[in-house]
């Protein structure tokens, strides 16, 4: 089963940010390399990247053929999807043990989320 | 698919008997793993454009070894080699596809290295095959792989005494490699449909080692009767047939007719076990000419045999399935609220879905559709939620 951990960026993990020294903030990048290393040894990454500052989004939509990138909405969003890992893994639990280790769940909290396959019941 | 090019058919069915010969030669499981891989990739770019040599497996086994020893750089890989006898013509055994197939199945290991494992060094096929049939990127098979040798290190290459008891894990590892395969359902997946193929081989190749052994005979019976409905149940954009809908006359009869053979063989000859059952189920299935004709009095007493021998939550929900087509849906449902006290069920969307199912039966369209739509949010399968959720707008 694939499961995607999502790391949030939001107000309560910006003031965790703020107040870390430069020494932890070090130390908390160097954990998500280590936490990267340590799943791709166990084979059960899939891929996890960090995304870029939210203001760098553009949005594409299609309307009669034509395609159309803009800045916009501009709703002011407290909450924006900061980074992930796509991990492949026998069960929620393992998952669930995944996710306790991304430094972030130590601040505020990631979700984990089941991806659908293509499995199927045949009833 | 499942259709090999001769040269692939030679390579996969030399793969493990080469690296039987070699490992059993240098005793190193891992770097003869890697050069048995590396002599397999060289024959698929070679053979193809010069043809296949005369003694292939003589062939394969002279460069593996010799690619084994450029592997081990280190000085005491060195000493060792050196103090071996010249350039050794290692043996190929009857029994060593199934000493390989045992350690790959190693209870050591999880079912993830099993898997992978015994797909590159009993089905020869290649870390990027393996990979794109998983749906995991290659390094992630490849670590898989490395893991699980890690794990071996040390372990002999024999037979082990109590064969007996390793055989159910190697039985649930090639059904595993099966499930894999077979709930892929379209476009995409069609290297995952590859892997029912193989685990048929791998399978096939077993229960001839070894056919006294009904639980072997079972599985084989087992996926081949599945695998033969494969052609009915999606449709073309992916989308999930169930059983009662499904068009037999694309069902594959030929496996429908060898798979009978073998489970009608087992069950009168060896001792009964849950393979064996299955593979009866899914031959009453594959009897009847249309839905209709379907023997559920059969299969609920088959099911209800299952449920003795090896009972689970999934059991559970299709033996009331089969309840239902025998004594009605008031009946299923009544037993589906009991079953559902068990927390295995409790939130399980198939429970919604056998609900929906029975209630749309007993003609209570709303509580159907609502079941649905549960079903429909809990699934982890999208053809299951395509299904579920066309079922439920059906009865809007």
């Amino acid at each position: 089963m694939k499961y995607l951990i999502l790391i949030q960026s939001n107000e309560r993990s910006l003031a965790v940010w703020d107040a870390m020294s430069d020494d932890e903030r070090t130390t908390f990048g160097r954990d998500h390399l280590t936490l990267n290393e340590e799943m791709a040894e166990a084979g059960v990454l899939v891929a996890a990247e960090g995304l870029a500052d939210p203001s760098l989004a553009r949005f594409v939509s299609v309307r009669g053929g034509e395609t159309i990138v803009s800045d916009g909405p501009f709703a002011e969003v407290k909450e924006h999807l900061a980074g992930f890992y796509l991990i492949d893994c026998p069960t929620p639990e393992d998952a669930f043990a995944w996710a306790a280790k991304v430094p972030d769940a130590a601040n505020t909290e990631v979700e984990v989320r089941p991806v659908l396959d293509m499995s199927g019941w045949e009833f | 698919m499942g259709v090999l090019t001769p040269v692939e058919e030679v390579l996969r069915a030399a793969a493990p008997q080469v690296l039987g010969a070699v490992v059993r030669r240098y005793g190193d499981f891992d770097s003869s793993e890697d050069a048995v891989q590396e002599a397999l990739l060289a024959a698929a770019r070679q053979w193809p454009a010069e043809g296949v040599p005369d003694n292939p497996r003589a062939w394969l086994i002279r460069v593996a070894s010799r690619r084994r020893i450029e592997l081990l750089r280190n000085d005491e890989a060195r000493r060792r080699r050196e103090a071996l006898p010249p350039d050794p013509a290692p043996e190929v055994r009857g029994d060593d596809e199934l000493t390989l197939l045992v350690l790959c199945c190693h209870p050591a290991l999880t079912a993830a290295s099993q898997v992978a494992l015994t797909l590159r060094a009993v089905g020869g096929l290649g870390t990027a095959e393996i990979a794109r049939a998983l749906l995991v990127p290659e390094s992630t098979v490849g670590q898989r792989i490395s893991r699980a040798k890690k794990k071996l290190q040390g372990a002999r290459f024999v037979l082990p005494d109590n064969l007996e008891e390793r055989l159910p894990g190697v039985r649930q590892v090639l059904y595993l490699i099966f499930n894999e395969g077979h709930t892929a359902s379209s476009g995409t997946s069609l290297h995952r449909v590859e892997l029912s193929a193989e685990a048929i081989r791998l399978t096939r190749q077993l229960h001839a080692r070894l056919p006294a052994d009904g639980e072997v005979a079972g599985l084989l019976a087992l996926m081949l009767l599945t695998d033969a409905r494969r052609p009915a149940r999606t449709r073309p954009d992916g989308a999930l047939v169930p059983l009662a809908d499904q068009d037999r006359t694309l069902w594959d009869s030929a496996a429908i007719a060898e798979g009978i053979t073998i489970v009608t063989a087992a069950l009168r000859d060896t001792a009964i076990g849950p393979f064996q059952v299955q593979a009866a189920i899914a031959a009453v299935h594959a009897e009847a000419a249309a839905a209709a004709d379907t023997d559920w009095e059969q299969i609920l007493a088959l099911y209800r045999v299952l449920h003795v021998l090896a009972p689970g939550p999934m059991v559970t929900l299709n033996r009331i399935v089969a309840l239902a087509e025998v004594d009605g849906p008031l009946v299923g449902l009544r037993e589906l609220s009991l079953a559902a006290r068990d927390p295995a069920l409790a939130d399980h969307h198939r429970v919604s879905a056998v609900r929906a199912h029975l209630l749309e039966r007993a003609g209570d369209a709303t509580a159907a559709r609502a079941e649905y739509l549960v079903a429909a949010r809990r699934t982890l399968s999208l053809p299951e939620r395509r299904y579920l959720e066309l079922r439920a707008s059906r009865l809007r």
